[in-house]
């Protein structure tokens, strides 16, 4: 096929996309059936209406991945990786458990699993509100690039790794190597942290912190104090390379 | 003054000058050499296999007369969508960052004209080059600077990339100096600082996880587009085989002699394996999974020539892809400003701190009045006939094997000079029939 056609059917699609329905009913979705997660997703892309729920995801991969649009889909049981990949709009919630990379590279629109999530939650995410009610494995906020994300319970080492922009919220505890190689995104931990990644640093709460954080924990619905978090980030030591450095990493 | 040599000075061949310049600049500065470019040592290399015209045992086809086709369809195992692109010979990925906004158009305009692809690059996808390229494969990285999904579905094929050959196993770092505000708002970092691009991928880790991987980029772009796994040349046989296994559609095989547009000296030099020796590795892994043709395989590394693709093809790739050679064409080295090449201590041909962004030709560069320097039209037209004397010399090449296609060239086409050619690419002594490590 000719390829300058294709653009035109690309922006074609496009503008179909985005907006979304009028149809407020409940489509169901249920993945032990055929068509799986494909269908899902050509139907999510193309939306007939702004409510979806998902029966039967079973640990299936890639469930509501490249939503953009504004309609809201429920995934009734737990889901595999990639949850929710690169959306740009809309309300994903798991109520489950997540596997890796749940809403990784998001850009706008919010995600929400009522469970744990496993390794490389909200990885490289440039916006929107990712919230885990549970617990985060490994390398949640691996490379985020301006998401929030809030995690109601802890998170597992190198978490915020090379994190370059957004703020993460930990109600509980973090585990080794927070915020290692972190540029200019703001951690906000609760509970105790492992020990600090290079080049990452306790710095102090001010009035602005504790408004944006009181602001997150009310997004997030969770009832915890501002003034019980400590915030972390960049020391800025590393961002111009020497060989100087090279015993720091 | 007579030169050293003729005043019988011998050069020590361990310690040479260029070594020796090394240790000095090393003892000096503290800091290892970066560079940009490929591995500049000689290796075993297409130059080191002749193809066997036709005379009596095959017929060859007329030149400018019979019909040698050249078009190659790239991605047709999944994708609804394949590229079909009228030259095997592509244009490999590269940065805007690395490269100016302008360069990047022309490598488009250039690419386009002759109706074959060209690839992002670390620091997503531009306007400029969007808008000028027919055939643009989006390339996806373990930085994901700049990746969203709006430019993912825009793109016609889409680019896993693992590794390069300048330096399989390495990230990258562009450095402060080239990070303006552009490039700094395309990759969300502040502007200035010395940006770090990851070596390993942030949500997954090895083959089962890529297959997974792949599978949300298919449903994502709804089982649109091409997915191509890309890798530096080094454990080649068992890598493909993975990708393979991982659902790649295209395999891209990377040898030692790519370019990069930083990378410490010691890694281009000393990691990972040539061209030559990759690509039978890469065709024998295929083959064994009776997918050979079928994921098409592109081959890059050293490709200078219409003689470098054809052999490039007789050994078993579907298509080539050329980096350093396009910034040649583009203007990159050009003698014209040989004298601002030796105000910033390199010459004319010798050029390759790609990473520093004082770029006398306008190319590697993100400094404005630099870059103005480049004229995308220009610059693309001079890409568009070098990439029509690449196509036109394989097919003349092919013609005189009796190919109706390039990809008709064989392996039985094809001789090496040497015993280590002959070994790596697994083709017959020149006027025997010793394979080495074959026949034993």
């Amino acid at each position: 096929m000719d390829a300058v056609a294709r653009d035109t059917k690309h922006q074609g699609e496009h503008a179909d996309r985005g907006a979304g329905p009028d149809n407020t009913e409940t489509i169901t979705f249920d993945l032990a059936e055929t068509g799986g997660v494909r269908s899902l997703n050509a139907e999510l892309h193309r939306p007939t209406s702004k409510s979806y729920a998902v029966q039967n995801p079973a640990g299936a991969h890639a469930i509501a991945a490249g939503i953009d649009a504004d309609i809201a889909v429920d995934v009734h049981g737990h889901a595999g990786y990639y949850c929710a990949g690169m959306n740009d709009g809309g309300t994903v919630t798991v109520h489950g458990n997540a596997g890796t990379g749940v809403a990784e590279n998001m850009m706008s629109g919010t995600v929400r699993v009522t469970g744990d999530a496993s390794q490389s939650a909200g990885a490289t995410a440039h916006g929107g509100l990712l919230i885990i009610e549970g617990s985060a494995s490994m390398r949640c906020g691996i490379s985020m690039k301006g998401v929030d994300i809030v995690v109601g319970g802890s998170v597992g080492s190198m978490s915020a790794f090379m994190a370059q922009a957004g703020r993460m919220v930990v109600c509980g505890d973090a585990g080794d190597g927070l915020g290692d190689s972190i540029y200019e995104a703001r951690l906000y931990v609760r509970g105790t942290v492992g020990t600090l990644g290079a080049d990452c640093i306790e710095k102090p709460m001010r009035d602005e912190h504790r408004a944006e954080l009181a602001e997150l924990l009310a997004d997030a619905g969770l009832p915890h104090d501002p003034a019980e978090f400590r915030r972390y980030g960049s020391g800025r030591a590393l961002y111009h390379f020497t060989s100087e450095h090279s015993g720091s990493y | 003054m007579t030169s050293p040599a003729e005043r019988g000075l011998r050069e020590s061949a361990t310690f040479d000058r260029a070594t020796i310049a090394g240790i000095q600049h090393a003892a000096r500065t503290g800091v290892y050499d970066i560079r940009g470019w490929g591995a500049k040592r000689a290796v075993p290399h297409f130059d080191d296999l002749l193809f066997l015209g036709a005379s009596m045992s095959r017929y060859p086809l007329e030149g400018y007369r019979e019909r040698c086709d050249t078009d190659v369809v790239l991605g047709d195992r999944h994708a609804k969508f394949p590229l079909h692109l009228q030259t095997p010979v592509t244009i490999a990925g590269m940065s805007f960052g690395a490269l100016s906004a302008q360069a990047k158009e022309a490598l488009g305009r250039g690419a386009s004209e002759v109706g074959t692809s060209t690839t992002t690059g670390d620091g997503g996808m531009t306007d400029e080059e969007r808008g000028q390229s027919k055939n643009l494969v989006y390339q996806y990285l373990p930085s994901r600077y700049g990746m969203n999904p709006t430019h993912l579905r825009s793109a016609d094929a889409i680019e896993v990339v693992l590794g390069q050959g300048a330096k399989p196993g390495g990230g990258g770092m562009l450095l402060g100096q080239k990070i303006s505000d552009r490039v700094a708002e395309m990759r969300t970092l502040p502007p200035g600082i010395d940006q770090r691009s990851a070596c390993r991928h942030p949500d997954w880790t090895g083959p089962d996880d890529l297959a997974i991987k792949i599978g949300e980029l298919r449903e994502i772009t709804d089982w649109e587009k091409p997915v191509y796994v890309k890798v530096g040349a080094t454990r080649t046989y068992y890598d493909v085989k993975l990708a393979v296994a991982a659902g790649a559609d295209v395999v891209v095989v990377d040898g030692m002699q790519g370019g990069t547009a930083a990378t410490q000296e010691v890694f281009i030099e000393h990691v990972g394996i040539p061209t030559l020796a990759a690509i039978p590795q890469a065709v024998q892994a295929l083959q064994e999974l009776g997918v050979h043709r079928k994921v098409q395989l592109i081959v890059s590394g050293g490709i200078r020539t219409g003689a470098d693709v054809a052999k490039a093809m007789a050994l078993g790739a579907d298509a080539v892809a050329i980096g350093t050679a396009a910034l040649v064409a583009l203007g990159d080295n050009d003698p014209q400003y040989a004298a601002e090449y030796e105000a910033i201590g390199s010459a004319a041909g010798y050029y390759d701190d790609f990473q520093d962004g004082r770029d006398p030709a306008g190319i590697t560069t993100q400094d404005p009045e630099l870059s103005a320097r480049l004229d995308p039209v220009e610059a693309g037209r001079r890409l568009a006939n070098y990439l029509r004397v690449l196509t036109m010399e394989a097919q003349t090449i092919a013609r005189a094997c009796g190919k109706a296609h390039v990809l008709h060239l064989e392996p039985e086409d094809l001789v090496a000079l040497t015993i280590e050619a002959a070994a790596m690419a697994r083709v017959p002594l020149a006027g025997t029939t010793w394979i080495p490590g074959r026949d034993r």
